[in-house]
């Protein structure tokens, strides 16, 4: 190890930073370190990496076109070398229909997290913050989402607003915030106990400002590393509402979908419904695994 | 309000709870109980809340729904008069309420049963598979996490861990399917979708709903076995799923009380490993796990809708989606309610349970 990069890992390893930055850098630094060590997180890593390749380069990785197909040559092929997972029931390759189907799922999988989160670290802190009648009242309501069924409500709304993948999305993003907005209320307590936050309030800060400033860039990590955790929880859902017909509409190649088209078939043609099913699987089994050693690195609290 | 006697839920009471009069014992109970209920009514208000609202701001106005489109305006006034949808809002809700509360979910468009009797007939079947689940679930689960923290990061614990990041991950439907096409299809050992097969089903008269029982009273003993036969896969699949959860809970349930001190004075006394195990540590165990059992019982509810529509099985899951398929928003709205009631229900009693099992959360 050469002497530069020696000194550059002191510097990250000491516990004494001298600069905002230092602490930080450290922090980070040991942060990837207790990851990295975690061989089921980084395998985690890299297939959501390598869902976010595929998701990016879909139209180049897709052999066939995954909406149009020849009815009257490739219906319902076993798969082959031509077509690695086989072909549906329109003749279209149900690998090219898989590929181009992760930018679905991962669109599913970002809109809800960043509809969901945010409103749950805004409710938690407020209602961690304010106290009171505004704490029970938003509590309250917390507990009835949580008290409901998430897969029954997000049915039953979309249900009211129409099928669609944009209902959806808002459906499960609806059903999906109250578990943050428990946990950024509940380090909201503690936060606000700090001197810190008692410094702020005499330097004339307003609420607003002590909440959105100071209080919910630290609920921010717990938040990140439960969002990541649900997220497979959030595609399952996804994928059910795509198979009960409710969410992305045909000839959209959203995998829980391609699974409802695939059941009509499957006691002979088992391969449609395989594939798309074993995609679903394999995603959320990386979110996970990352979920997991994310929690690990992050809150070595939390790791049993 | 009757409160069961926590001796008779298999735990010892301490010797100082015992010199008190049962009175004495409940009081705290009685009060804290009485504050659970203020917030289940609460709850379960925001709860109907919410389907109201659901069932207000659907795209499809309901007067046309019933009269057409091309009725003339005297009519939908009419119509909507008599629906009730002329009054204010929060007196729409009351009167909803009040149906609700009642029983009354209104008549479903697609069977043109009223909703209550709908339900009453699937309710047996979801019943039916997601008990024999929970029995699976957790005769299965409980062990298995014993097991892997007993044997901590052995090969044993390692499986374990796989097993249940597997049910985590997994879609419940496409493995339903899978399990149709190699267990029913190819196999042959089990019978595919449906309850019965149709020869039984006309020999039968329905007592409880539930067809193991029935054919175990009517002395059918080949019904049972068809029955049977088609129970186990989808009761099976949901009991995984339960499991999955079960386990690891238990785990990390079992590796705290492993870590106690009367642990190591139960050692030093020189008892069994086996005794220590299963008589002292999961027995503490236990009290959190029977809110573990309780929550993934409900949970299965949940799961029954994705499990009953792979397996065509008539119960409140296929009920739903069914109505959903046909915009039949009263029996959505209905089975919705329901299914939020049970969980709502289940959620109180596994806290109830808590308390009366754990002597620590008592009320001096």
């Amino acid at each position: 190890m050469t002497s530069k990069a020696a000194s550059l890992r002191s510097w990250l390893d000491t516990d004494r930073p001298t600069s905002r930055r230092q602490a930080f850098m450290g922090r980070v630094y040991h942060g990837c370190r207790d990851f990295s060590r975690n061989r089921l997180a980084m395998l985690g890593l890299f297939i959501v990496l390598g869902l976010v390749g595929v998701a990016i380069f879909a139209e180049l990785l897709a052999p066939y076109s995954a909406y149009t197909g020849d009815l009257r040559t490739t219906r319902l092929l076993p798969p082959s070398w031509t077509h690695w997972f086989g072909t549906d029931d329109q003749g279209r390759d149900i690998f090219s229909r898989v590929i181009i189907g992760s930018r679905i799922t991962l669109m599913v999988v970002i809109l809800v997290a960043v509809l969901a989160a945010p409103l749950g670290l805004v409710v938690g802190t407020v209602a961690g913050y304010a106290g009171g009648w505004v704490d029970a009242v938003l509590m309250r309501i917390t507990d009835i989402f949580l008290a409901f069924p998430r897969l029954i409500l997000a049915l039953a709304f979309v249900a009211a607003l129409g099928p669609g993948i944009q209902n959806a999305v808002i459906a499960i993003a609806i059903t999906s915030w109250p578990p943050y907005a428990r946990m950024a209320r509940a380090e909201t307590l503690t936060i606000r106990q700090t001197d810190y936050i008692a410094a702020v309030q005499l330097l004339g800060a307003s609420p607003w400002r002590i909440v959105l400033g100071h209080i919910m860039p630290l609920c921010l990590s717990s938040v990140i590393v439960r969002v990541t955790l649900d997220m497979a929880g959030i595609i399952l859902t996804a994928a059910g509402l795509g198979f009960l017909g409710l969410g992305a509409q045909p000839p959209m190649p959203e995998w829980g979908a391609m699974i409802a088209n695939g059941r009509l078939y499957v006691l002979d043609q088992w391969w449609v419904a395989a594939a798309p099913g074993a995609a679903i699987f394999i995603v959320s089994l990386a979110f996970n695994l990352l979920g997991d050693g994310l929690r690990d690195a992050l809150d070595p609290k939390a790791a049993k | 309000m009757a409160i069961p006697d926590p001796t008779a839920a298999g735990v010892a009471p301490l010797s100082a709870v015992r010199t008190r009069t049962a009175g004495q014992r409940l009081a705290p109970h009685a009060r804290s109980f009485g504050n659970f209920l203020v917030v289940i009514l609460l709850t379960y208000l925001g709860l109907l809340a919410v389907t109201f609202f659901i069932g207000r701001v659907i795209p499809i106005d309901p007067v046309l729904a019933i009269v057409g489109d091309r009725a003339p305006a005297h009519v939908i006034a009419r119509v909507r008069e008599e629906l009730g949808l002329d009054k204010p809002i929060y007196q729409q809700f009351y009167i909803y309420l009040g149906k609700v509360l009642k029983g009354d979910f209104g008549t479903s468009v697609l069977t043109a049963n009223p909703v209550m009797t709908d339900i009453k007939r699937a309710f047996p079947a979801t019943l039916e598979l997601a008990s024999l689940g929970i029995l699976i679930g957790a005769g299965l689960g409980v062990p298995l996490g014993v097991w892997a923290a007993v044997r901590r990061g052995k090969l044993v614990d390692q499986v374990v861990r796989v097993i249940g990041l597997v049910g985590y991950s997994v879609p419940i439907f496409w493995l339903g399917l899978m399990a149709l096409v190699v267990f029913y299809a190819r196999l042959g050992w089990v019978s595919g979708p449906g309850r019965i097969d149709v020869s039984y089903e006309y020999t039968l008269t329905p007592v409880t709903g539930l067809l193991l029982l029935d054919t175990a009273m009517a002395g059918e003993w080949e019904a049972f076995r068809n029955v049977f036969s088609h129970l186990i896969l989808p009761a099976s699949l949901l009991g995984y799923f339960a499991l999955a959860y079960i386990s690891r809970m238990t785990r990390s349930f079992m590796l705290n009380e492993l870590a106690q001190e009367y642990v190591i004075a139960a050692r030093a006394k020189g008892l069994s490993e086996s005794r220590i195990i299963w008589r002292h540590a999961l027995r503490n165990a236990m009290v959190p796990l029977v809110t573990v059992i309780a929550l993934s019982y409900a949970g299965l509810l949940e799961g029954s809708v994705l499990t009953e529509t792979v397996f065509a099985w008539p119960g409140l899951g296929l009920y739903i989606t069914n109505s959903l398929q046909n915009a039949d928003m009263n029996a959505v709205l209905g089975g919705t309610i329901i299914v939020g009631s049970i969980f709502v229900g289940l959620n109180l009693l596994s806290d109830v349970l808590y308390k009366l099992l754990d002597p620590r959360t008592r009320i001096r």
